[in-house]
């Protein structure tokens, strides 16, 4: 191994070695690990968040089909950019609200005050004095929610168009056999729907890997500012690796990580499909069986 | 001052007409009505300029990709797999520093890096690719009955494609269509934050309701603003898109007519 020490007196192809692996690089390649664990968190989460959406549109109580059916309009008619936008300063500022409510029962000043938002400093969250990785993860929480919330109400009209494409007749003898509302849903619609929800969850999973680069306009130190960071052109000044402007290639190179990242899900996702349609009554599984004979 | 003073000084405020600043203390509703509004106006230009050139290049690339010709069919492929494998915010970074890369080599370049072209180019290949994918998905399930008929009446060529295959395939794609159209209103919202720079504070409606939402630091006054603009637009698309649609259907029975089902998909 070579020495990264004094970069002006190395080759091209060493110089590029060293200049890719040097601090600040290493944590762009972690902030694609980000991206990642923002995709691993939110697709559960947002699907249980879909999947109670759905329940709730329906449900036989009046108010709560009327919150399920308000949760899967939301997102028909807005930008979802402007739900991120404004779910971030919602979410942190409702936060801060209970605790305020909670820690500071005697604070008698409005919180509002002109353009302020003031809570008491044992409220704000995280903490002033707390250390930076804190403040860090409280961001990425927040963003992780944001998206939760903004691809459940997705993933909720998905399923619900899923649960409603399980055929009718199968419910229809559920009853015969005396199942009960719960029992019919539980055991007849839900392992059932997922067939039909697959090629909506995959469109979703798409869009999920395609809206994560607005993780940058959360505040996240995501592959886009870190894109951004590294490529601006830097003067030998004041860097050991000066260099001009190679924003484009930086973004190219995120380009072609998505390019690839939603190649492999189009490959995974057909393999699942042909897995889930096995033995079921839908064009795809009658052929498999066909096949199998 | 009156509601009606500050629609005179801010309506146009977007486009650079009217007041230079923009208020900075004791917002009013009627100034964020105002100034969101005004960005507004970037949002449907971007919208309908994009619409209205991608319609060609997406029916040629549906047409390529159903082609027989190896070229172009791989062409095209590629192009859609590109546009819509990729999120819509990158591919605004990337070609924003590529517009700026071709700048500092030519002059004539120059209009690139503003939003007005250079943005309105991505959105137009990025809604041509998915509305291609849209159109050759309807080109293959054009009805074989159709065709066998055509050519039965001898009608071939160019001519089989223009009264027959075309009119059948926007029939078919056109709920799917309207789809691509809205959120295509909606993706224009991010222009301004993807490194097209607003240039004295031009900017369209989010970029308005963004800059609210930092000073007031009360997200529950502008983003609804937003919200309201983007419905009213969001229902005119589907009322022109609905028009169009009844008249490429007018030739059939009512029941037999696709219905307009508008599914919140395609973000980008």
């Amino acid at each position: 191994m070579f020495a990264c020490a004094d970069p002006q007196s190395l080759e091209k192809f060493d110089w590029l070695v060293c200049y890719l692996t040097s601090g600040k690089h290493v944590l762009f390649y972690q902030s694609f690990g980000v991206v990642l664990l923002l995709l691993a968190i939110t697709a559960p989460v947002s699907l249980a968040f879909g999947f109670l959406g759905a329940s709730a549109a329906r449900s036989q109580i009046t108010p709560l089909r009327w919150f399920g059916k308000g949760y899967t309009a939301i997102v028909r008619g807005v930008p979802d950019i402007a739900f991120f936008m404004f779910f971030v300063i919602a979410l942190d500022q409702f936060f801060e609200y209970l605790r305020h409510k909670v820690k500071c029962p005697d604070w008698d000043l409005p919180i509002r005050q002109g353009s302020d938002f003031i809570v008491c400093a044992q409220a704000k969250l995280p903490l002033s004095t707390a250390p930076q990785w804190q403040h860090e993860t409280y961001g990425f929480s927040l963003a992780v929610l944001t998206f939760a919330i903004v691809f459940g109400a997705f993933a909720a009209n998905v399923l619900f168009g899923a649960m409603r494409s399980v055929p009718h007749a199968q419910l229809e003898t559920a009853e015969a056999y005396g199942f009960s509302r719960r029992q019919t849903f539980w055991r007849i619609v839900v392992p059932q729907m997922w067939i039909y929800a697959l090629p909506g969850l995959s469109n979703l999973w798409m869009i999920l890997i395609k809206a994560t680069p607005l993780l940058f306009l959360l505040g996240v130190e995501d592959i886009v500012y870190w894109a951004r960071e590294l490529g601006a052109a830097k003067q030998a000044r004041f860097s050991d690796y000066p260099h001009g402007d190679w924003r484009l290639y930086y973004f190219a190179a995120l380009l072609a990580f998505y390019l690839l990242l939603t190649r492999i899900s189009e490959i995974v996702f057909a393999r699942i499909t042909r897995r889930l349609s096995h033995g079921q009554a839908t064009a795809a599984g009658e052929k498999q069986r066909k096949a199998a004979a | 001052m009156s509601c009606l003073q500050t629609i005179a000084d801010y309506g146009l405020r977007s486009l650079g007409f009217g007041e230079r600043l923009l208020p900075s203390s004791d917002f009013t509703l009627c100034q964020q009505f105002t100034l969101i509004g005004s960005g507004m106006i970037w949002n449907i230009y971007f919208g309908v300029v994009a619409l209205a050139l991608g319609f060609f290049l997406s029916t040629a690339l549906a047409l390529g990709k159903a082609s027989d010709h190896l070229i172009a069919r791989k062409a095209s492929e590629w192009f859609i797999f590109l546009f819509r494998g990729s999120p819509l915010f990158i591919q605004f970074f990337f070609a924003y520093f590529a517009f700026l890369a071709l700048k500092s080599s030519h002059p004539a370049f120059d209009p690139l890096t503003s939003a007005w072209l250079g943005a309105a180019i991505v959105l137009f290949l990025n809604t041509s690719a998915y509305a291609g994918e849209i159109f050759h998905g309807a080109l293959q399930s054009v009805p074989k009955g159709d065709i066998e008929a055509a050519e039965a009446y001898g009608i071939t060529g160019w001519k089989r494609f223009r009264r027959i295959t075309f009119p059948t395939m926007l029939r078919l794609a056109w709920p799917a269509y309207t789809n691509e159209a809205i959120f295509l209103f909606h993706a224009t919202t991010l222009v301004f934050f993807s490194g097209f720079p607003a240039w004295q504070q031009r900017g369209d409606a989010l970029y308005y309701a963004n800059y609210f939402a930092d000073k007031t630091f009360n997200p529950f006054v502008p983003y609804p603003i937003l919200a309201f603009y983007f419905i009213l637009l969001t229902l005119t698309v589907i009322t022109i898109f609905g028009l169009i649609n009844r008249r490429l259907t007018r030739h059939l029975p009512q029941e037999a007519r696709p219905r307009m089902r508008l599914r919140p998909m395609l973000v980008r």
